[in-house]
């Protein structure tokens, strides 16, 4: 109870903390739709959220993060540029841990800015960093956006593109995937003998179930192109393999993408947005030589952040998770949007988490 | 105080229960009349026959108000989460056997692997403006091992009889569900995935990690273990 309480208000000062720095206070509903986190994130957020029900509404979710309806009240009705804060608790299913909490507050700041991104992006970290300065902590980053463009960027078919991006945050089917595409792997022998078939349909009676004729045949002849589809290159692939294991200081990986864009032009956008973000960060009074990036940081969250992503950790506390964390989210205003997008970034701090590392829980 | 040994309460579950202990020299009966839930043991000191009905067993094994428990192993992955923290296998008991698998309609003749069933997902969702439906009533298992295959884009619908239908009444794309021989399946114009087991289950002889016991009571209960093994 009295830890609950220290949380409470502990959390309230963080708060006040983002309020000063210009951010109205918003709160949002604890039962959320469950539909919309389904449609988002797939069956997995089951696992992680609390499902409940009644007979009107249907299926509701204990709030699991306070972006999804804090992107949706911002598109209903949020002017622009908007800076929001946050506090609350949030609900997560545990099924493999019992020592971790199911349910814990956020504190949360979220920017929604067109203009300039790496200002953005920059006065996000800034002031988390800012908010958690006694803490020590390290900070770890890296940019999903470099990852996305170098996908973009290989040459070869689109609908092979949308493969490996609609798998981006699952990186064992992404891993299968690439293989396949860059030939390492034979295709499978049913494909190959349905390829072969003289009428591949041959087979397909009785039809029934809501997939259609059509469908089934749309999916023969996309396997079809597929197969006529060359390979991706070897040098494609190595590069796609080289972002995966970026793990360096900031500049130094700065560098190296400057030596990779050399071989794939279509990735230099994203590359000069990380430096431009690096640049308004040491503006920011932030030592960039010091940062961390790593090129795999990001992969295994949440699946909406698709640019800047970082968090910060207690090195003295390997067993915490990360005490705050955040990234820019451009895509899901997109899909949360109906037809209307904006840029946005933000994060959220663990007040509970920051507490324990003050001694105080 | 005694051992609780949990076990089915009716069918051919019990009776070959039963029969697996009754040939290691624990014999098991129910006494009173047909519909009395009574049991005796023979052969052992200390134990008490507790029946149940299967798909309670798992609960209370890992509630530890039974030391050791006969059920599906399909049944203590569905209903436990984490269930090798809870419980541990004691022996495999060699019947009851079901496999637990996903299934297509047999027209899909471009659907053989799981990573066919995520392409078809992705273009499904595409086309419907919804996550293709996969009946089932083993929720836990298939959305763990849909997740650890990587296949997105799917959403479980509950179906707790006739799950077989789903797919010709157009409630759901495909299924996920307990088959033995797969006679079923055909019947209803579906096959197995290739990779699409997701487990195989049967009976198993289970014992709490939670139950408390005292120093006779562990006596009992190594000598149980003893007869068995």
């Amino acid at each position: 109870m009295i830890a609950k309480a220290k949380a409470r208000s502990r959390a309230a000062e963080l708060l006040a903390f983002f309020q000063s720095k210009g951010a109205q206070a918003v709160e949002a509903d604890i039962l959320q739709p469950a539909n919309v986190l389904l449609d988002l994130y797939g069956e997995d957020i089951r696992a992680r959220a609390y499902v409940t029900s009644d007979a009107l509404r249907g299926e509701q979710m204990l709030r699991p993060d306070f972006t999804v309806p804090v992107v949706q009240m911002h598109m209903e009705h949020g002017a622009e540029p908007a800076r929001y804060t946050y506090a609350g608790v949030v609900f997560r299913r545990q099924e493999a841990d019992i020592s971790r909490p199911s349910e814990f507050m956020q504190v949360g700041y979220e920017l929604f800015e067109r203009e300039n991104q790496a200002m953005a992006d920059a006065e996000v970290f800034c002031l988390f960093q800012e908010a958690l300065s006694p803490l020590d902590l390290r900070a770890a980053t890296g940019d999903m956006g470099i990852l996305i463009a170098a996908v973009r960027g290989l040459s070869t078919t689109d609908r092979r593109k949308s493969a490996l991006l609609r798998h981006i945050w699952r990186p064992r089917r992404f891993r299968a995937l690439l293989e396949r595409f860059s030939g390492k792997i034979k295709p499978p022998a049913s494909r190959v003998a349905l390829l072969q078939a003289e009428d591949a349909m041959q087979d397909a009676s009785p039809l029934i179930g809501l997939r259609s004729r059509n469908e089934i045949i749309t999916r023969i002849d996309a396997l079809k192109a597929e197969a006529e589809t060359p390979p991706i290159s070897k040098s494609e692939s190595f590069i796609l393999d080289d972002i995966l294991n970026l793990r360096e200081k900031s500049p130094m990986v700065l560098e190296r993408l400057r030596d990779i864009s050399v071989d794939m032009p279509a990735l230099s956008p994203a590359v000069e947005r990380l430096d431009a973000r690096l640049n308004a960060m040491a503006a920011k009074g932030i030592n960039v030589d010091a940062l961390d990036f790593e090129g795999s940081y990001g992969r295994t969250t949440l699946e909406y952040y698709d640019g800047f992503v970082f968090g910060f950790y207690a090195e003295s506390r390997p067993d915490l998770p990360a005490v705050a964390s955040g990234g820019r989210y451009d895509a899901l205003s997109r899909v949360l949007g109906q037809g209307r997008s904006i840029p946005a970034v933000g994060g959220v701090i663990r007040p509970e988490l920051v507490l324990e590392l003050e001694g105080q829980a | 105080m005694t051992i609780k040994l949990g076990v089915p309460s009716k069918g051919r579950l019990m009776e070959k229960t039963f029969d697996w202990f009754g040939k290691r020299g624990i014999g098991l009966r129910r006494t009173g009349s047909d519909r009395e839930y009574a049991a005796a043991v023979d052969g052992v000191k200390g134990v008490e026959l507790v029946l149940l009905s299967a798909s309670e067993i798992p609960r209370e094994l890992a509630a530890g108000r039974i030391h050791l428990g006969v059920t599906g192993s399909d049944l203590v992955r569905e209903k436990l989460a984490a269930w090798d923290s809870q419980v541990e296998e004691v022996e495999l008991m060699g019947f009851g056997h079901a496999d637990l698998i996903i299934a297509v309609p047999k027209c899909w003749v471009d659907v053989d692997l799981l990573e066919d069933l995520d392409a078809a997902a992705a273009m499904f969702r595409n086309t419907h403006g919804f996550r293709m439906r996969i009946a089932t009533k083993y929720h836990r298992q298939v959305r763990e091992f849909l997740r650890a295959q990587g296949v997105a884009d799917y959403q479980l619908v509950d179906s707790q009889g006739a799950t077989e239908g789903t797919v010709k009444h157009e409630t759901a794309e495909l299924v996920a569900d307990i088959t033995s021989s797969g006679e079923t399946l055909r019947a209803n114009h579906l096959k197995i995935l290739t990779d699409g087991l997701v487990h195989k289950s049967q009976a198993t002889l289970f014992r709490s990690r939670k139950a408390q016991m005292s120093d006779q009571e562990r006596l009992s209960l190594a000598e149980i273990l003893k007869k068995i093994s």
